[in-house]
């Protein structure tokens, strides 16, 4: 789990999170079985910006490796130790009065302390107190609230959750999206420069250009050139699910959560206005935007809808050749964007937003046809980093429904995890990419393509449990929920992810 | 969603070739398919046959919009064009306008267009033609009537009204709530 440790480091040590011993143990396991995939998955990250922390862990790491930097670490290893207070004094210190200084320090010396514990730590106190003591700083500091900055905490291991915060205190850079239908990138460039906005290419996309600098004058979002539809300003992650869509020229496409029309517009300029684009989004005054940037994209073979994406399993069953499904999320990638989501989304949220998710996904599924050569592709992602969001849904949907996840195309991204806190996913799941702010400087993202085999829900033969005694109290909890739903949707047939069986179940769980 | 009565459809082609004269015709007789002018709750749609069809089998509450908007008809039986109507009038327009680079702005706030701010204006524009307003650089910008012909407009004094406003690409940001 955890990102720039070298080899030597043994990889039981990088990720040791765990409040019961149970948990170790089970995490220990999983490295060892599936130790390759884990130990690629961050790998590749020396290209960020690389922030104070950063810096100072690395080489903290590569001083370890030498045997005369180690003498030395040891020496400020054994310093750092007696700053560490009590949790009680520090929950007290903080509760009292926050020195956001000293805090800032603490955390850099915990997770020094951390990246190498066994060496590093004072005797006789647990990883467990160091890690209650680390949240609780960064907590205070970075003002999340505890439940989102465990689930990181989880998900990035040490290290790298220092990387992923300072990231999202900046901003991500202005990217704008030339609409092919309109104009070309070189074309449009050199406009923009005339007026003297500094834009760079993006080296991954054929259409997008990041913007450098722009003249105070110069209002990007009202230039004759945004009015006239020749671009759009789109979030560079946000190109991504439509080039693992792929829509081709005469196809018909579902936009399930379309406002503000970024990615739909997108898929119709590659279309180049063929076939035909189904725009739908639940919120009637975003829809207005949708309208608006359609028409003024130059966007003539859209419908636009404003209803229950979910409606469409119901209303127009198999009628589309591919699918996006941009769910709606908490958007924990887009911490920057939107400061609050640091402390208004909880266990709850989190959960509402999976339910929601998991039934657009089904009705998306039933609302593309079945494979026929080159169609029946339902593309799912999510401005969410979190695993809830993500692959358990794309699992969840795997076991409902004849699909499977096929290679998004895409060339960035890190893979999706099989293997997260003793859940277990679909082999595949690796197919997905997962964008992170701290290693590509773009908005935190998910992508998964998957394929429609067949028609009809999936029955699956009864898994073992062996791996659920493991799991948590809360997935098994999940897990229970999603049997009794399923055995709902058995009862009513095979266009089940409607709202009234989603309803029922949660609040049956209340 | 319905078709157009005769008489709407009367109202609308009149009102189109205006602008963009026995062109209408290469509106509705296209190599890429069938084409067709329909109405929902009061607006006119210019749409692919194909997607109207599939937009029928939607509820009609929940459709808002399909093709293109060309425009109103309002309830005093009068049809007013849109500003989304401008994708498919520049291409086709018989008159056209264009303005300085200063006056652009001046124009996209829902300014009419004066002569001081005149680049060039098509050969042969009658008074009170129907035009498209480009910036200096080709881009299309709204569309509004000619206040002068082209030979009057060589006499005008710098503040002499050429063009008057109807529809600018400032919309998009300034009524985007109103705008089908």
């Amino acid at each position: 789990m955890k990102n720039k440790e070298p080899e030597s480091v043994p990889p039981k040590k990088a990720r040791n999170w765990a409040p019961e011993s149970e948990e170790v143990s089970d995490e220990e396991l999983e490295e060892q079985t599936s130790g390759k995939p884990k130990s690629t998955l961050f790998d590749d990250d020396d290209d960020d910006d690389v922030n104070g922390f950063d810096e100072m862990d690395e080489d903290d790491v590569d001083s370890y490796d030498d045997a005369e930097g180690d003498a030395y670490m040891e020496e400020a290893a054994g310093k750092i130790e007696i700053q560490i207070p009590t949790i009680e004094e520090v929950e007290k210190e903080l509760a009292e009065n926050p020195d956001l200084a000293n805090v800032q320090a603490r955390i850099k010396d915990i997770a020094f302390i951390l990246s190498d514990f066994s060496n590093r730590r004072e005797e006789g106190r647990s990883r467990s107190e160091y890690l209650s003591i680390f949240l609780k700083d960064l907590t205070t500091y970075y003002s999340y609230n505890e439940y989102l900055m465990e689930k990181l905490l989880h998900m990035f291991g040490v290290t790298e959750l220092v990387e992923f915060l300072e990231a999202n205190e900046r901003p991500r850079p202005v990217t704008i999206r030339t609409n092919t239908l309109k104009t070309r990138r070189k074309l449009l460039a050199s406009a923009l420069i005339d007026q003297g906005v500094d834009v760079d290419v993006i080296a991954w996309s054929k259409v997008g250009l990041v913007v450098m600098q722009t003249p105070g004058s110069v209002a990007l979002g009202a230039t004759p050139q945004y009015l006239a539809g020749q671009y759009l300003l789109q979030g560079a992650s946000s190109f991504l699910p439509v080039m693992a869509l792929a829509p081709k020229s005469g196809e018909k496409v579902l936009d399930m959560c379309a406002a503000p029309g970024g990615k739909s517009t997108h898929i119709a300029a590659i279309m180049k206005n063929t076939g035909m684009i189904v725009s739908n989004d639940v919120h009637a005054a975003r829809v207005k935007a949708l309208v608006g940037n359609f028409h003024r994209m130059g966007i003539t073979n859209s419908l636009i809808t404003n209803m229950d994406g979910r409606v469409f399993a119901k209303k127009m069953p198999g009628a589309f050749d591919r699918i996006l499904l941009d769910a709606p999320c908490s958007g924990t990638g887009v911490i920057s964007k939107d400061e609050s989501v640091k402390i208004t989304k909880d266990a709850k949220d989190i959960q509402r937003c999976s339910h929601l998710q998991r039934e657009l996904l089904l009705a998306a599924i039933d609302s593309v046809h079945k494979y026929n050569g080159e169609n029946g592709y339902v593309v799912y992602s999510t401005c969410s980093i979190l695993v809830e969001e993500n692959e358990e849904v794309i699992d969840y949907a795997l076991r409902k429904r004849k699909v499977k996840l096929v290679p998004t195309g895409l060339e960035i991204g890190k893979p999706g995890y099989i293997h997260y806190r003793g859940h277990k996913f679909d082999p595949n799941m690796h197919l997905c990419k997962r964008v992170y702010p701290h290693a590509y400087n773009m908005d935190g993202f998910f992508v998964a393509k998957l394929k429609k085999l067949d028609d009809g829900p999936r029955i699956m033969v009864q898994e073992d449990t062996t791996e659920e005694t493991a799991e948590e109290m809360e997935e098994t909890e999940q897990k229970e929920e999603e049997q009794e739903e399923e055995e709902k949707k058995a009862k009513k047939g095979k266009k089940s992810g409607n709202a009234l069986t989603g309803k029922k179940v949660l609040t049956g769980k209340k | 969603m319905r078709t157009l009565s005769d008489d709407e459809t009367a109202l609308v082609f009149t009102k189109l070739s205006k602008y963009i004269g026995s062109n209408i015709k290469s509106l509705l007789d296209r190599s890429d398919g069938l084409y067709c002018f329909r109405l929902h709750k009061g607006r006119v749609y210019y749409v692919k046959e194909d997607v109207m069809k599939v937009a029928a089998l939607l509820p009609r509450e929940n459709l808002v919009s399909m093709g293109v908007c060309f425009g109103k008809i309002t309830k005093g039986k009068k049809f007013l064009l849109n500003i989304t109507a401008l994708e498919f009038l520049s291409p086709y327009c018989q008159h056209k306008v264009w303005v300085k680079e200063a006056s652009e702005q001046n124009f996209m706030y829902g300014n009419h267009i004066y002569k001081s701010g005149l680049f060039r204006i098509s050969d042969n524009t009658p008074k009170y033609a129907g035009v498209v307003v480009y910036t200096h650089n080709d881009i299309p910008m709204g569309f509004g009537v000619a206040a002068k012909s082209t030979s009057e407009c060589r006499h005008a004094n710098p503040m002499d009204i050429i063009c008057f406003h109807q529809a600018d690409i400032g919309e998009y940001i300034r009524n985007e709530d109103t705008l089908v």
